[in-house]
């Protein structure tokens, strides 16, 4: 591992101008992203960046930072928020958004919560496809959004394997795998028509290794749910589910108890497994990550709802 | 277990390759035991592939490795890779990002692209088939999409004894037909992908091959690094302009490598200035090179937009607005010369056609074909002209300023790949130099004949109805239009006008002298009109040049044309409500010698719009 030698838990970051301590592998993978990020803002009328509040977001965020240095990213975070998302991640959005001056527009899809939909009583894949997919294509029609940055990573999920870096969305927001347009080279086709838009991944070609070896190389601030602590847990398929407030309905049975828990990936809390680990900080965090032996989508449920489900929610219009 | 799982990507150069081969030769099964055996396949994605092998699988019993990779749904129905997919892994010694391509004929755009991202090929072939015509097709896309070093990956030798002279033979058949594709390397490997014999271990099966292992040769192959020692190139992607105080250039550079204090220049306009700063948000660098995504900041304030590129004075690109390039069709639609396609190169879009396609390459012989066109897959060698000048270098000299695609102007579907072979000098420019901008200049802009497409009938005959169904399959075939008929043109400019007979020649010459107007703008324009006299017709012909009136006769029986009645106008004629009404109680004198008498009795309108067409292509407005 690369490490800064400056770099101890309690170092601050880097001061500015300091030489870089990227290895080359992540150098050209973020000016790759960088290179992305700014053909998008050089090409659209109205772009937004899709801000999750995960560590893939953090990284995005970073990079559209570093792209426009001296000045300011030219389009806002848009966080299209379930309503269930742990407290921890909401509080750290916020002061994301104030810590770096960026204009945040926060939508919830206000017709779904008024019918009552939520992941423990509609189940994941209704509770996703309203309060996600047809909340963000509502947010992207109402703000007139042609472009829209999204943190997923080629190596996350097979048909993800397949996205284009600029990926084409018809008028209803929808992904056609077999209709997609070539990509060569770096020639991006940023063409679109009146109501037509484009996802846009700037991060296609990292891994999860590169995402937490350039948080550590960077010293990117994440949503602290990534490091494990005592937090109140029950045990649900197979996974940790944390009682992150009291809307979670307790089965018979089910006492909450306090676990060392740490997150991989982070959604909706009722529908995010967390996994025993003792890793408190990123470097114990990547040492772990080298030792285990399932994917980090492995504790996300809505993914397990049936096979080729991300393909089916991508066509749809989910990220 | 034990893990060789990387502590970090680590200070290797990344190696991007693509996989190709013929249809089942193994190329996913590939890409699957090298994630397999690298230790990348984790447990619950193990799992799933368990469950798809017993559903999807082809193997058995056996874990169906392809699966790993063959991510959609139809795919994985049809057992055949259809798109690109991209797999990532690590060892402890290099990355590596891998591009996955069809073997079928149908996806050769899905392969050149895998190949337009890769600096290395690892071609496949099944030891039990040989040489075939895929290889060989998959070989030349290589070589044109500029590949230098090929790893020939003999695969299925399980299949075939692992006979050593099986492989010698193949090896000898490939390195012959390959002897002038350019390699500066090709590595014959013997492996079986499905059992894992010379993938990653050294196999037991051949003893008589003393060479690497697939994943050996692939962490320590030195590929062609060079790109940081061509002339420097920097495509300019975004005007950073934070404050009056700061102006800087950003982009990534594409080629070669620059530093403060050195001489630039703007290719299109020749402005020249020094290097102030390279600026990132790490702090100013002394210098940059190839790769690198920076901020340049410029001694002297001059104009740049985005699309322009920054290069050394003594090492300047070609400035060419016509030029020599391979093209790859990538569209449903084919290509159609002449046709206006939006064009990018670099960070600039502008505009331009295929004047000729010289011949149709054979994608499996390399032989020439003469050709028209290009279909989806087909490669030509063609000549472009665009829009303007343009910067760029032969794609053998630099991928980066080489490379171009061409976007459907309607669709926006990226249509054609290109690769620019050489610049045509002035002394075969048409029409350039310093001309003034005048109606032929305009028309060649948009490669088109301006002319007055005018379509004459009794009302109801159907003049707009075909005249609007030639204007689309115009529209469609790239050319400029405008349509003049009654509703836009009683509305504004002639809205002072009655129907006397007065008023109504008083119509037909502004309608005539607005049409000239455009036809001087270069257009072709469509006018429907009813224009029942020989005389009002006649002035407008003699407004234009010869050739460019296009008398069409849309003749259609009165009777007929009162069954019709769309508009309702002859009941209200024949009612008295209508008075001088053309057809009942005011002559309509047909033409005597139009340049197209189109009888539209018992014909569909679509019929009637292909008629026109083919008249047209025969007065050369369509070429």
């Amino acid at each position: 591992m690369t490490v800064n030698a400056d770099t101890t838990e309690t170092a601050p970051a880097r001061a500015a101008g300091a030489p870089r301590r990227l290895t080359p592998h992540l150098a050209r993978l973020e000016a790759e992203s960088i290179h992305i990020i700014r053909e998008v803002a050089a090409s659209f009328r109205r772009p937004v960046m899709l801000y999750s509040i995960g560590k893939d977001s953090s990284v995005m965020l970073h990079l559209a930072l570093k792209a426009f240095h001296p000045g300011k990213p030219p389009f806002p975070l848009l966080h299209v928020d379930t309503t269930w998302k742990f407290r921890e991640m909401i509080a750290f959005r916020d002061a994301t958004a104030r810590r770096l001056g960026l204009e945040l527009i926060v939508h919830v899809n206000e017709e779904g919560l008024a019918r009552g939909i939520s992941p423990v009583a509609s189940g994941s894949a209704l509770h996703t496809q309203v309060m996600k997919t047809e909340a963000l294509k509502q947010a992207l029609t109402r703000h007139g959004f042609d472009a829209a940055f999204g943190g997923a990573r080629r190596d996350e999920e097979k048909s993800r394997a397949k996205e284009r870096i600029f990926s084409f969305r018809d008028a209803a927001h929808g992904w056609d795998p077999r209709n997609q347009r070539p990509e060569l080279w770096t020639l991006f086709n940023t063409r679109i028509r009146e109501g037509e838009s484009i996802r846009v991944f700037p991060l296609s070609n990292w891994t999860e290794f590169d995402v937490w070896d350039y948080i550590l190389a960077e010293d990117i601030p994440v949503v602290p749910l990534y490091f494990a602590r005592p937090r109140p847990v029950v045990r649900r398929s197979g996974t940790w589910i944390m009682v992150d407030d009291e809307r979670l309905p307790l089965g018979p049975g089910e006492t909450p108890e306090m676990r060392m828990v740490r997150f991989r990936t982070l959604g909706c809390y009722p529908l995010t497994g967390a996994i025993e680990s003792e890793a408190d900080t990123l470097e114990k965090i990547i040492a772990e990550m080298r030792a285990a032996r399932t994917s980090e989508r492995q504790g996300r449920l809505i993914d397990t709802d049936e096979e080729a489900s991300m393909e089916r929610k991508k066509r749809e219009g989910y990220f | 277990m034990t893990h060789h799982r990387p502590a970090s990507a680590g200070q290797r150069e990344l190696l991007r390759f693509l996989t190709c081969g013929s249809v089942d030769d193994g190329k996913s099964t590939l890409i699957g035991r090298l994630l397999h055996d690298t230790r990348l396949i984790l447990d619950d994605q193990l799992a799933a592939l368990a469950r798809d092998s017993r559903r999807h699988g082809t193997t058995g019993e056996e874990i169906d490795l392809a699966l790993l990779v063959d991510g959609l749904e139809a795919e994985r129905q049809q057992g055949i890779t259809i798109d690109v997919a991209w797999r990532y892994f690590s060892t402890p010694r290099r990355g590596f990002i891998v591009a996955d391509t069809p073997g079928h004929e149908q996806y050769t755009r899905n392969m050149a692209t895998g190949a337009s991202h890769s600096s290395l090929a690892v071609l496949l072939v099944d030891a039990r088939k040989g040489v075939l015509t895929q290889t060989r097709r998959h070989s030349i896309i290589c070589a044109l999409l500029g590949i230098r070093d090929i790893v020939l990956a003999v695969n299925k030798m399980d299949l075939a004894g692992f006979d050593q002279d099986h492989f010698d033979r193949i090896v000898g058949d490939y390195v012959t037909f390959a002897s002038t594709l350019g390699f500066r390397s090709i590595v014959p490997i013997p492996l079986s992908a499905r059992h894992g014999d010379n993938v990653t271990r050294r196999s037991g099966n051949t003893p008589w091959y003393h060479g690497p292992t697939l994943l050996e040769h692939l962490e320590t192959v030195e590929v062609e690094q060079d790109l940081a020692d061509k002339p420097f190139r920097f495509p300019v992607q975004w005007v950073n302009r934070p404050s009056q105080e700061f102006r800087g250039f950003s982009g990534t550079v594409a080629s070669g490598r620059v530093a403060v204090g050195d001489q630039v220049v703007v290719a299109a306009s020749g402005r020249s200035s020094r290097i102030a700063r390279i600026v990132t948000a790490d702090g100013d660098l002394p210098s940059a090179e190839a790769g690198q995504a920076v901020t340049l900041t410029l001694a002297d304030e001059i104009d740049i937009a985005r699309g322009d590129l920054l290069v050394p004075a003594a090492a300047r690109p070609e400035m060419a607005d016509q030029f020599a390039a391979h093209l790859l069709w990538m569209d449903e639609e084919p290509l159609l010369p002449g046709r206006t396609y939006l064009m990018r190169i670099g960070t600039l879009w502008t505009q331009a056609s295929v004047t000729a396609v010289k011949h149709r390459l054979d994608v499996n012989t390399r032989e020439e074909h003469a050709a028209r066109t290009l279909s989806l897959n087909e490669i030509g060698f063609c000549n472009l002209a665009a829009a303007q000048r343009v910067p760029c270098d032969a794609y053998a000299e630099n991928r980066a300023t080489g490379a171009f695609i061409l976007v459907d102007r309607y669709t926006n579907r990226t249509a054609g790949a290109g690769m620019i072979a050489f610049p045509l000098r002035r002394a075969s420019n048409i029409h350039h130099a310093d001309f003034v901008v005048d109606k032929l200049a305009r028309a060649a802009l948009d490669h088109q004949k301006p002319a007055v497409l005018w379509f004459t009938g009794l009302s109801g005959s159907g003049k707009s109805t075909v005249a609007n169904l030639v204007e689309l399959a115009l529209h469609q075939a790239g050319r400029h239009t405008y349509t003049l008929d009654g509703d836009n043109l009683r509305h504004g400019l002639n809205k002072d006008l009655g129907f006397t007979a007065a008023d109504r020649v008083e119509n037909i010459r502004r309608v005539g002298e607005v049409a000239k107007l455009f036809v001087d703008a270069g257009l072709i324009v469509l006018c429907s009109f009813i224009s029942p006299f020989r005389a009002e017709r006649r002035m407008v012909r003699d407004l234009l040049e010869e050739g460019e009136f296009v008398e069409i006769f849309v003749d259609t029986p009165l009777e007929e044309c009162m069954r019709r009645d769309p508009k309702g106008l002859y009941a209200k004629a024949r009612a008295g409500a209508i008075r001088n009404f053309t057809g009942l109680d005011s002559p309509y004198e047909p033409p005597e010698a139009p340049e197209l008498h189109l009888r539209t009795l018992g014909r569909t309108p679509q019929d009637c719009a292909e008629e026109v067409l083919a008249r047209l292509r025969a007065l050369g407005l369509m070429a």
